[in-house]
């Protein structure tokens, strides 16, 4: 009887109508997962990542040394936020230094970028993880950008050399980027992770108890003094000067960073990570990070923790700033990717195990 | 294999309810004529968690892929997934002390196998979808927050190996859920357009009736 029903020709409608419900579903679900049609996902960030990449690193900032670590609060920034950090007197922190390579063994001369990364957790099961580098600012204004700019200066096979109509069209659409091509020209690199200084770069609210939002960028100002890296000294550099010279650091006594906290004023841009705010910007010490011990990050420690910057403690907002949300998702995809290599036991060098056979 | 385990604790669980005191009274009742509808309780709870697991689902997608959105994503999708959790375990304590509606008399005999098969196997996706969540959470260091002051414990503690694992059937039971339920609705339509033989009805406020069986169903 129930067959009959379904091939009479009554049931054809309703039957045309649930296919194309179900067909539906499952097309909107497809499109949704970045399946169909070309939309830029998260996970469009890591596609240039080769299979052959070492197992169980990270997708960038490869290289890196965990770090254990206090932070002191100065208690002057309790005012402006209610998070727990800034109230307490210390709180534990686990960080990482890195360098801006992809690459896990690089040579420490290869870049000049560095990076700090930190977990601060304090009372209330609170957490604040962050992320940041040396350069002042960000390339571009946007996520897409950070795509645009690695296809535009990808190496032509033929010429050996970037596609320079790719270039310039990536220059017109983003003419930001200038700004950092020249940052990265003139300024001069540091010859420590000692002594530079770390910058956030995205924006974030401070959320003071009466729920008030104040706009802020921070930054991690060295106790130490600058010292540069001539080219010089970078060309005769050993292949891990930078790292070796953390520890030897260490080895005579503790590190020294102050968190300093910019507020933003009306009409600074919140949402362009691009854009710098001017030098005279309010700005308050919230506390002082003591950095007393590195240890190799084949241990665990900062190897296992992703240091994603969307994950701040009540008290502290995320703004919109499209560089930041963006980066809370390719994190999780270079998370992901990394932590399934360790824990299906495909990782060798990246968690301390030598290489039994090499297999080419 | 889950879902065997569930069918046996079902019923243990039932025979556990049957033998206290307190609850026969109400089972004369449930001997005495099956409704023609799931109970109200259950019906709430069945189209509140089709709405939560539908548009969690989505969620799971939208942040896995947004580049602008997910922040506030995985704060929604966290909390969903938890109330998913609880109204499980709860639909779960509700189906298996009320009477249900029985299968039309003159369904094959497999297909009612089949609907009572899927009808448990549902129960278990929607519990194990949850703990492997919040599991996976846990296993990656990360915390299972329903606010920014309110976190649940770690289920279990931070392990690559665990999170590799669960990540993945995490990932893989959403997967398999989603063309389940349009499974699902799909045959459900069918039963409300085609057949009208009230088993959509049962799930609804509608009073078509069911061709009587003779016996309770098993399940």
């Amino acid at each position: 009887m129930d067959k009959q029903k379904i091939k009479s020709k009554k049931a054809i409608i309703p039957l045309v109508c649930i296919g194309v419900l179900a067909a539906g579903l499952v097309l909107i679900f497809a499109w949704s997962a970045g399946l169909l049609g070309n939309r830029t996902t998260t996970a469009s960030f890591l596609k240039d990542i080769p299979n052959s990449f070492p197992a169980g690193y990270r997708r960038a900032h490869s290289k890196g040394i965990c770090f254990e670590g206090t932070f002191r609060s100065t208690g002057k920034l309790a005012p402006f936020s209610k998070a727990t950090v800034f109230s307490q007197d210390s709180s534990a922190v686990l960080g990482r230094f890195s360098i801006g390579t992809v690459d896990p063994f690089a040579a420490d001369n290869s870049t000049r970028t560095v990076s700090m990364a930190m977990m601060i957790s304090s009372e209330n099961n609170q957490q604040w993880r962050m992320k940041l580098n040396n350069h002042p600012f960000f390339v571009t204004h946007d996520a897409l950008g950070v795509i645009r700019r690695s296809d535009a200066y990808k190496i032509d096979s033929t010429t050996g050399k970037p596609n320079p109509a790719l270039v310039s069209a990536f220059l017109k659409d983003y003419p930001e980027a200038q700004n950092f091509i020249d940052w990265a020209d003139k300024a001069p690199w540091v010859n420590s992770f000692a002594v530079a200084e770390y910058n956030v770069i995205n924006a974030f609210y401070l959320i003071d108890s009466k729920g008030n939002k104040h706009a802020v960028r921070w930054s991690m100002r060295p106790h130490a003094p600058f010292s540069a890296w001539s080219k010089e000294e970078r060309e005769h550099a050993s292949h891990d000067f930078l790292f070796d010279d953390l520890k030897q650091r260490l080895d005579k006594g503790a590190l020294y960073w102050d968190l300093v906290m910019t507020f933003a004023e009306p009409g600074d841009e919140i949402e362009n990570p691009s854009k710098a705010w001017p030098a005279n910007r309010r700005q308050i010490v919230a506390g002082v990070l003591e950095i007393k011990r590195v240890f190799d990050q084949t241990e665990g420690g900062c190897r296992d923790i992703n240091f994603d910057p969307t994950k701040v403690p009540a008290g502290i907002e995320v703004s919109k700033d499209p560089v930041l949300t963006a980066r809370a998702g390719i994190y999780a995809h270079s998370y992901n990717a990394r932590v399934r290599e360790i824990g299906y036991g495909k990782a060798t060098d990246a968690i301390g195990k030598k290489e039994t056979s090499k297999d080419k | 294999m889950s879902q065997q385990k569930n069918l046996k604790s079902g019923s243990r669980i039932r025979e556990w309810f049957k033998s206290v005191k307190i609850f026969k009274l109400r089972r004369r009742h449930i001997n005495r004529s099956l409704p023609l509808n799931f109970n109200l309780t259950g019906r709430i709870l069945h189209w509140l968690m089709a709405t939560l697991i539908l548009s969690t689902m989505f969620i799971g997608l939208g942040m896995m892929t947004s580049l602008s959105s997910r922040p506030w994503l995985i704060d929604l999708h966290i909390p969903i997934g938890v109330a998913i959790l609880f109204l499980c375990i709860l639909r779960f304590v509700n189906r298996i002390m009320n009477p249900i509606p029985a299968l039309p008399s003159d369904m094959p005999k497999i297909e009612k196998k089949m609907a009572h098969f899927m009808h448990w196997v549902m129960y278990a996706f929607m519990f194990a979808l949850p703990i492997t969540g919040w599991g996976q959470l846990s296993a990656g260091g990360f915390q299972a927050k329903l606010s920014q002051n309110i976190i649940l414990p770690s289920l279990i503690d931070q392990n690559p190996v665990l999170y590799a694992w669960l990540h993945d059937i995490h990932r893989g039971l959403a997967w398999s859920l989603f063309f389940i339920v349009v499974g699902h609705l799909s045959i459900a339509l069918l039963h409300a357009l085609v057949m009208k033989d009230g088993i959509f009805s049962s799930m609804t406020w509608g009073k078509d009736k069911i061709k009587k069986e003779t016996k309770r169903p098993s399940a």
